[in-house]
């Protein structure tokens, strides 16, 4: 076995038959560890590098494993054949992948020597050199811009957005793989149709970007902050109607002038 | 690229069908006593003849004098009773449990039938004269005795053909089309002209040629009474557009099907008589209309080119034919009616595939067929594609969104397992390519086939029982004594166990149906059916005797899951572990893990007690049965078996299952299916041909899992057992993907009659563009693996809820809400509700 496939990581889940995370069927290797902290997270788990114990369901049950390249290889090729027919294939989510740079690049890699397509889901929050260095494997970046004041991106995330917004525009002008721009839509933080607009016009400026989506909140991860003895933020803040999601979506074309659409 | 261009665009629906699906459902369908008065009189009239001929003149005299009506509103005419969706009865196969179900027949849950007092007498009078003349009473008298034990005890049944006709067929359809039913009337003259008075079988020859001419003179006054009932109805109509409509009928029912049909419209109606007089001669369902698609083409096509039909009226008359497919209908048994719940007669029709020659002949009415079924929406025809590496991509995206109305239609079907399966029992490669299906999931060649598909259920977990309690059943040796299980030392010993129970009952099982199918050849030839299938006009035989060019007899087996998940526990558990004895298992499936039994379980566990006490020599009388029946009700509700239950519950639960991609436990589930695949095509059937596997259950697996005991892959007593050749209920918990890997491990080829793959969807995985695209590529990658069946339940905001009452039976369940995929039953209560709320809201949109 190659050395590579030997490199070792932290995840906390594999999910097969996933439809909405790049092309095709994929299947979605969770990465532990984030830097960042957004409130409407529904992978809180996610957060953490530390291996966790959470209650779910009222059971407790230790999230975070360690395992190999080629550990998670065995997994990821049970469904080459759903792959070869939807042009799916591995996707690299988190948490941020970026957060274990030699584990996730190479995944990628070994995703890409047996010939099966790559994408991964990342706020971009990194040193250049290691987003270039899973460049060169990687098909698909599926890359989250929430917000485009550093201020709020701060408040309600943890961190500035600077470093990302700068990277989005390498990662574009890299020509290195085909990148879409994700929005979550979150009711109170970013949901008017001034800052989906300044978002989508930054997204049309980065030039060479594939599609804008926009992902209405949800709050399918509010039963996890409860069993990892945490506090839920949104409390009982609603995900944005159909109605609005449609307003934002025509905001969203007319500034970026690129394909926009609704979810993944 | 296919042989031909298609025109793939949506054509809508006109008013006149909803009009007549309104009219069609408008009341509870009714049960009429026309067909069983005048078979009776025609045979009270023809002791003295020969059967066949008997048969004949019975159809004659039925097509000449039964009360016929045209709907309002219909373009293609012909119905079996004056009520919409009634049904008409058929003494001559049994008729004895319908009187004794006559007076809850209307109220039951399942399939109710409104029946008139008047009706119920008229019946009583007809079945007196059927008393020791029916094909169920002669397939008993050639039934052995240890058979009707078996049957006794649910080690298997063919009620299906037992109390009724066979079906199960799909006749020439397109010779009727071409040559009408004079041109088959000349052609069995012909053939009667070349025998010789002195042929040493030219009484059997003659006879049945005679009866052919019989049957094809009886279609033909059938249709010209339709004709004189439109004319007469058009004289009367003051509707100008219907009186030309009624004269358009009367003029079709003129021509077709005496004659070849002129025109697209007349083949319809050709078709459309031969479909219901099919279903008038004998009770059986199945009776599938197979290729529609490829038999049709030719007169859609000269009819289109020429001008003469557009589009839009080529769709409404098939519209009008697939409405018509739901006029006829069936009571079947209270049993049965459970077993095949929802009226259904399984008129499997198909569109897509190749022709003989291997290219792909997906046409516009293949799209056509599909847009039917979107504007019916009605669940006959049983409608089916054909998908192979040549399938257009188009075709299988417009079926994909027929598929997400959550109709639970179209079945998918593999050319590229099928046709090697059928080639493999004798078919030739033509003929193999052209197959279509039957009922449920069978694969034939139309017009030259006696499948007897369907012949009997069944089930694999019974002879699993009898390993556990030496072969007995409520006291009565049902199966061989292969001895005490907690006495066996080796897997192979207790797995050779099982295989001796399933070969002994696999023997019954055919026993059963041979005697069965000697009745219907004796009783029951069918003179008309056997006109427009190959080759019993030359062998002057009818299809019941053999006269078809292939024979089979495909009994289904079921609970392939339970019982690989079953056998494995055991080999891990006891044999490879030894975390579990024999005599644990025992005890916990005597007493259904300590769970409770019911009181005919505690009833047939004392019986087999005392059945062993008295081989053990001591006497078992009236105090020694209720001793013993205390300590069974004692044993199975002590503390003991309750703490047994519970802790080999939880040792089984964590014993890897089939159906989620495990490689080893996928190949032994494929080693356990062969223990039914594999002995059943050892054996004939009279009419000359072999016994072929189907692994399916309809939706038996629920009234049969209800007789079925506790089973060790922790299962309790009288619960379904697994749907087809998928994994059990909740068990595969890997998702969609893995499921399909691990089914498609099973060897889909050997079971030639068929398998059958559910899997549920939320509506939300099929939206968009994108998620029917998605679900194209599951379809294929399935069948890449060599599976050979898929269909879909799009789940309701029904399913959804009892997911919430039962979660355990939905772990698989994927929902996708706000463009995130996630398993149900592991959201919160309020989570749920939610996502029940946004079901009912519909879907197609992304969101």
């Amino acid at each position: 076995m190659e050395d590579y496939k030997k490199t070792k990581g932290r995840i906390f889940d594999i999910q097969r038959y996933s439809i909405h995370d790049g092309n095709g069927i994929r299947t979605i290797v969770f990465l532990k560890g984030c830097v960042l902290r957004c409130r409407w997270c529904c992978n809180p788990e996610s957060q953490e590098y530390a291996v966790q114990t959470m209650l779910v369901q009222g059971e407790p049950r230790i999230i975070g494993r360690d395992v190999t390249v080629a550990e998670v290889m065995e997994t990821v090729e049970k469904d080459r054949p759903y792959y070869r027919r939807t042009n799916g294939g591995l996707t690299l989510s988190g948490g941020e992948s970026l957060c274990q740079p030699a584990f996730a690049t190479a995944l990628l890699r070994a995703a890409r020597d047996s010939g099966i397509s790559t994408a991964m889901e990342s706020m971009a929050c990194a040193k250049w050199e290691v987003i270039e260095g899973a460049l060169a494997y990687l098909d698909q970046y599926l890359m989250d811009i929430k917000h485009m004041n550093p201020d709020k991106h701060r408040e309600y995330t943890g961190r500035s957005n600077e470093l990302m917004l700068e990277n989005a525009k390498k990662i574009a002008d890299s020509h290195m793989t085909e990148l879409s721009i994700r929005v979550p839509v979150i009711p109170g933080f970013n949901d008017t149709p001034e800052e989906i607009r300044d978002i989508a016009a930054y997204t049309g400026r980065l030039g060479n970007v594939k599609r804008l989506h926009l992902l209405p909140y949800h709050r399918l991860g509010q039963d996890k902050y409860t069993g990892l003895g945490r506090e839920y933020l949104m409390g009982d803040v609603k995900p944005p109607s159909n109605e609005k999601m449609r307003l934002l979506l025509h905001t969203a074309q007319q500034a970026s002038g690129i394909e926009c659409q609704i979810g993944g | 690229m296919g042989l031909y261009t298609y025109d793939s665009t949506d054509i809508p629906k006109t008013d006149r069908i909803p009009k007549l699906v309104e009219h069609l459902y408008a009341k509870l369908p009714e049960i009429e006593s026309a067909r069983a008065v005048l078979i009776t009189e025609s045979y009270r009239q023809t002791e003295n003849e020969p059967m066949v001929i008997r048969r004949a003149r019975a159809f004659a005299h039925i097509l000449e004098n039964i009360p016929i009506i045209i709907r309002d509103l219909e373009l293609i005419v012909g119905s079996t009773t004056i009520a919409p969706r009634g049904c008409q009865t058929y003494p001559e196969f049994s008729y004895e449990w319908l009187e004794a179900e006559f007076d809850t027949v209307e109220t039951r849950a399942a399939d109710p039938f409104y029946i008139s007092e008047q009706t119920k007498r008229e019946l009583k009078e007809a079945d007196a004269y059927w008393k020791g003349k029916t094909t169920s009473e002669l397939a008993t008298a050639y039934m052995e005795p240890e058979t009707l034990t078996a049957m006794e005890h649910n080690m298997f049944t063919p009620g299906n053909y037992f109390y009724n006709g066979v079906g199960h067929v799909t006749v020439k359809y397109e010779e009727v089309l071409a040559i009408g039913f004079s041109g088959i009337r000349k052609k069995a003259e012909a053939q009667l002209a070349s025998l010789s008075l002195a042929d040493g079988d030219y009484q059997k020859k003659s006879r049945f040629l005679q009866a052919v001419i019989i049957s094809c003179d009886a279609a033909v006054t059938y249709a010209r009474r339709y004709a004189e009932l439109a004319l007469k109805e058009a004289e009367m109509c003051t509707d100008g557009a219907r009186k030309m409509e009624l004269l358009r009928i009367a003029q079709n029912c003129a021509n077709v099907p005496e004659k070849g049909a002129n025109g697209f419209y007349e083949a319809c109606q050709s078709f459309w008589f031969v479909q219901q007089l099919l279903q008038i001669e004998s009770s059986g369902h199945s009776i599938s209309p197979g290729r529609f698609d490829q038999y049709m083409y030719p007169y859609y096509k000269k009819d289109l080119d020429s001008g003469r039909l557009t589009r839009e009226f080529a769709q409404e008359l098939m519209d009008c034919i697939w409405v018509k497919l739901n006029d006829l209908n069936k009571c079947r048994d209270a049993a049965s009616a459970e077993g095949f719940a929802g009226y259904s007669l399984f008129q499997n029709l198909i569109a897509g595939g190749q022709n003989g020659e291997g290219i792909d002949v997906t046409n516009d009415l293949s799209f056509m067929c599909i847009q039917a079924s979107m504007h019916v929406f009605l669940p006959q025809p049983s409608f089916s594609i054909r998908v192979w590496n040549g399938s257009p991509h188009e075709f299988l995206v417009k079926a994909a969104e027929l598929t997400r109305t959550g109709i639970g239609l179209p079945a998918y079907y593999n050319d590229e397992v099928i046709i090697p399966s059928l080639i493999s029992r004798g078919l030739t490669l033509q003929d193999a390519r052209e197959y279509n299906i039957i009922g449920c999931v069978e694969p034939q060649k139309a017009g030259k086939t006696e499948g007897w598909h369907d012949a009997a259920f069944f089930n694999m977990c019974r002879p699993l029982e009898l390993v556990f309690t030496n072969g007995m059943d409520q006291g009565v040796q049902v199966g061989p004594r292969t001895g005490d299980v907690e006495g066996m030392k080796t897997f192979e010993e207790f797995y050779h166990a099982y295989q001796v129970q399933m070969d002994y009952a696999i023997k019954l099982l055919v026993n059963a149906d041979n005697a069965i199918d000697m009745a219907h050849a004796e009783r029951c030839p069918l003179p008309f059916l056997s006109s427009m299938v190959d080759d019993c006009m030359k062998q002057g035989k009818t299809v019941q005797e053999g006269g078809a060019v292939y024979n089979f007899t495909g009994p289904q087996g079921f609970g392939v899951a339970n019982m690989a998940d079953s056998l494995y526990a055991v080999k891990k558990l006891v044999f490879e572990e030894q975390k579990a004895t024999m005599k644990e298992f025992k005890t916990a499936l005597m007493t259904n893990y300590g769970k409770g039994l019911s009181s005919q379980d505690i009833a047939a566990v004392t019986a087999n007690v005392a059945y062993e006490m008295r081989a053990a020599g001591q006497d078992v009388g009236e105090a020694e049965i209720a001793a013993i029946l205390k300590t069974v009700v004692a044993a199975s509700e002590s503390p003991e078996a309750k703490a047994n239950g519970e802790r080999l519950q939880k040792l089984i639960d964590e014993v890897p299952k089939f159906g989620n991609d495990i490689p080893e436990v996928d190949a032994f589930a494929r080693e356990v299916a062969y223990t039914y695949t594999k002995p059943l095509q050892n054996y004939r059937n009279p009419r000359g041909g072999i016994f072929q596997a189907g692994l399916y259950p309809v939706s038996a697996n629920v009234p049969l899992g209800a007789q079925t005991g506790a089973t060790p892959d922790g299962r309790l007593a009288h619960m379904p057992v697994a749907d087809g050749v998928s994994p059990s209920a909740g068990k595969d918990v890997n998702g969609p993907t893995a499921a399909a890997n691990s089914v498609s491990r099973l060897d889909h080829y050997i079971a030639s009659n068929g398998t059958l793959f559910n899997q549920k969807f939320h509506p939300s995985a099929l939206s968009g563009r994108k998620g029917l695209e998605n679900f194209v590529g599951l379809i294929r990658s399935y069948f890449d693996q060599k599976g050979s069946h898929m269909q879909f339940n799009v789940v309701s905001r029904e399913t959804l809820l009892d997911a919430q009452k039962h979660p355990e039976q939905y772990r698989h369940l994927v929902v996708r809400v706000a463009g995130y995929s996630a398993l149900f039953t592991t959201l919160s209560r309020s989570l749920q509700d939610d996502i029940i709320r946004r079901t009912e809201q519909g879907f197609g949109e992304e969101a």
